[in-house]
């Protein structure tokens, strides 16, 4: 287990495979430089991403240039933030002024932003080192990357199976340690489920905590930024830079940010009233995620927390809800690609009309899942079955909403699984969406409720040796909870085991030579 | 209920998306999977139950009247498919005869 705050005692010889802490702490005593650090990301990246394909761009001028920064600001005697110097993978969805920003669709390549989003600023500021941006399914519309336009990432556990989505790129990429940090996107589960399909922690905030001016919109009023990291103290430290109020957003909270580091490193779950959620489990779910999951609550009573079993009877009718309003958010945030102001334009010969180009344009340039959820959205809006639809599906968030408000008289934190299912192989479920839509069943309810939520490992699937993941629940601005379970939960496993999960994963390969070119 | 392909191709017309004949068959097919799907939220949501738009409830958000500074016109062009003195340039709005 990394020791809090980076101590050099069990700490490997090779950089990347320390924790972010570990290399702040490192960076702040001048034990390695930034520009150290950043270039042993860099390389690692260079061998290992012609078989992972996390990264969709790969900034390595830029990132050695803010690695420098911090180095000369060290020298200068500045005070450096936690994470100062530290290398982190970006989700290709938020906006960066000095590289591409796709969101893994043809109708944005290349398209370079006028402007960085907030969460890339408070990065910046941080010190913390963008080493690139990475692969996601289009739009951050599916669970395992393979919607995006430029093909999708691979699983470090197993290179033949999926890394999840639609954060998958920067979950590939902290997997196989190209990177201590990573930034994804939560609008369904889209950092949650990756998180568990390649034994990371990741956390989604409570919906407002962290901001989204600058993020690439897809359901606004569900599409939460947060991290994926290897440990639960860097998912904290890594959540408190990127929080806070943001004027620029105007569903952006403000309220203080829950104490989530100070939780991450106080693991006492004792007395700690833990709700098992009856709807999630059972039929559908693979024995081994299953048995992992009772282990874990098992673990979570011997460490001294009271668990009972709690009912949310709505939860089943969260997956379909969830099937009109964010394709209803999508049809109408999507809306503004129509190839008059950037972005892809095609079909523009002269006599054709702007109808016309739009149309032809967005055919050509979104790619069938986003058409899908397109059309499903607009059918969910349109006139005539709007009530029956987007009405009732609103209804059922109020529902759902309600659910969890029981709950949380009753306990301070909801588990489950985080997923029904470890990771899948890739093209299993390319031509069944429902299949796809399944991957998200358990943790759509928070997104709907705007809890916050995280994921940690709680070891392998017997039946096929990949990592299955613990999902805790707490309140909205509640997010401590979820991060106290979690290190309780990581600590005493990886005490039990010796080392941390992540160590048993061996799907990926240095290449010999560094000749593979990064990227596409 | 079940989807046809003409609708499909209207939903298609009211999305902007040029579809070609396979497609308006297959998504007519996938979309009719996914909507008998998904209205099992009838199922449930009796009437008198408000609906709920947004996670957390947010009241009128305001901020000072104050001037900042906004992206210049030779920003906001440089990214577009076509420009021409200083605006964007777009195919034509208007029926040809």
């Amino acid at each position: 287990m990394s020791t809090p705050g980076g101590g050099s005692m069990n700490r490997p010889s090779d950089l990347t495979r320390w924790t972010a802490a570990e290399m702040a702490a490192a960076v702040a005593i001048g034990e390695v430089s930034a520009a150290e650090l950043t270039e042993a990301h860099l390389q690692r990246i260079a061998r290992t991403d012609v078989q992972v394909r996390a990264f969709l761009h790969v900034a390595r001028d830029s990132a050695l240039a803010a690695a420098s920064e911090v180095d000369a600001r060290r020298a200068a005697g500045e005070p450096l933030g936690p994470l100062a110097g530290v290398p982190l993978a970006l989700k290709d969805v938020f906006t960066t002024i000095d590289m591409p920003t796709t969101c893994g669709s043809r109708i944005l390549a290349g398209w370079q932003p006028p402007y960085d989003a907030t969460i890339t600023r408070r990065l910046r500021a941080a010190g913390v080192v963008i080493l690139g941006k990475t692969n996601m399914d289009e739009f951050a519309m599916g669970s395992s990357t393979e919607n995006s336009a430029f093909g999708p990432s691979h699983n470090p556990w197993d290179l033949g199976r999926v890394p999840g989505g639609s954060s998958g790129g920067s979950a590939a990429a902290v997997a196989a340690y190209q990177a201590p940090l990573g930034i994804g996107t939560d609008t369904g589960g889209s950092i949650r489920q990756p998180a568990a399909v390649c034994g990371l922690v990741g956390a989604k905030p409570t919906y407002g905590g962290s901001s989204r001016y600058g993020l690439v919109a897809f359901a606004s009023s569900l599409d939460t930024p947060g991290p994926l990291t290897r440990t639960v103290l860097d998912a904290a430290l890594l959540h408190e830079v990127i929080s806070g109020h943001d004027p620029c957003d105007s569903t952006s909270l403000d309220a203080p940010v829950p104490p989530v580091v100070a939780a991450a490193r106080n693991a006492d779950v004792a007395g700690l009233r833990v709700g098992v959620v009856s709807e999630l489990s059972g039929d559908g779910y693979a024995s081994g995620v299953l048995r992992r999951f009772n282990e874990a609550v098992e673990l979570l009573e011997s460490l001294g927390a009271k668990v009972t079993e709690v009912s949310c009877p709505h939860f089943g009718y969260a997956l379909p809800a969830y099937y009109l309003i964010a394709p209803s958010e999508c049809s109408s945030n999507l809306a503004r690609f129509d190839a008059m102001r950037y972005g892809l334009r095609v079909g523009d010969d002269g006599t054709a009309s702007a109808e016309q180009v739009m149309s032809e344009t967005r055919a050509v340039g979104f790619g069938a899942e986003v058409k899908r959820r397109i059309m499903l959205g607009t059918y969910a809006l349109s006139s005539g079955y709007y009530d029956a639809y987007y009405g009732k599906a609103q209804q059922v968030r109020t529902l759902i909403a309600g659910d969890f408000a029981a709950a949380f008289e009753q306990v301070d934190v909801l588990v489950s699984p985080t997923t029904p299912t470890t990771a899948f192989p890739l093209g299993e479920r390319v031509d069944d969406p429902m299949a796809m839509y399944l991957a998200d069943l358990c943790t759509i309810p928070c997104n709907l409720a705007g809890n916050a939520a995280l994921s940690v490992p709680c070891g392998l699937a017997p039946e096929d040796g990949l990592p299955v993941g613990l999902q805790v629940m707490a309140p909205v601005l509640a997010d401590e909870r979820v991060y106290r379970v979690g290190a309780a939960v990581e600590g005493a496993l990886d005490q039990r085991r010796g080392h941390a999960l992540l160590e048993e994963a061996n799907g990926v390969d240095e290449a010999d030579d560094a000749s593979g070119e990064a990227g596409r | 209920m079940s989807i046809t392909r003409d609708e499909v191709a209207h939903l298609a017309k009211l999305s902007r998306l040029d579809l070609g004949e396979d497609e308006l068959e297959r998504y007519a097919s996938q979309l009719d999977v996914i909507i008998s799907a998904v209205a099992r939220v009838q199922e449930v949501a009796a009437a008198g139950i408000p609906p709920t738009t947004h996670a957390v409830e947010f009241n009128n958000v305001f901020r000072a009247d104050v001037l900042a500074e906004c992206l210049g016109a030779d920003v906001a062009l440089a990214q577009a498919p076509a420009a021409e003195e200083g605006c964007f340039k777009v195919p034509r709005i208007l029926a040809e005869e």
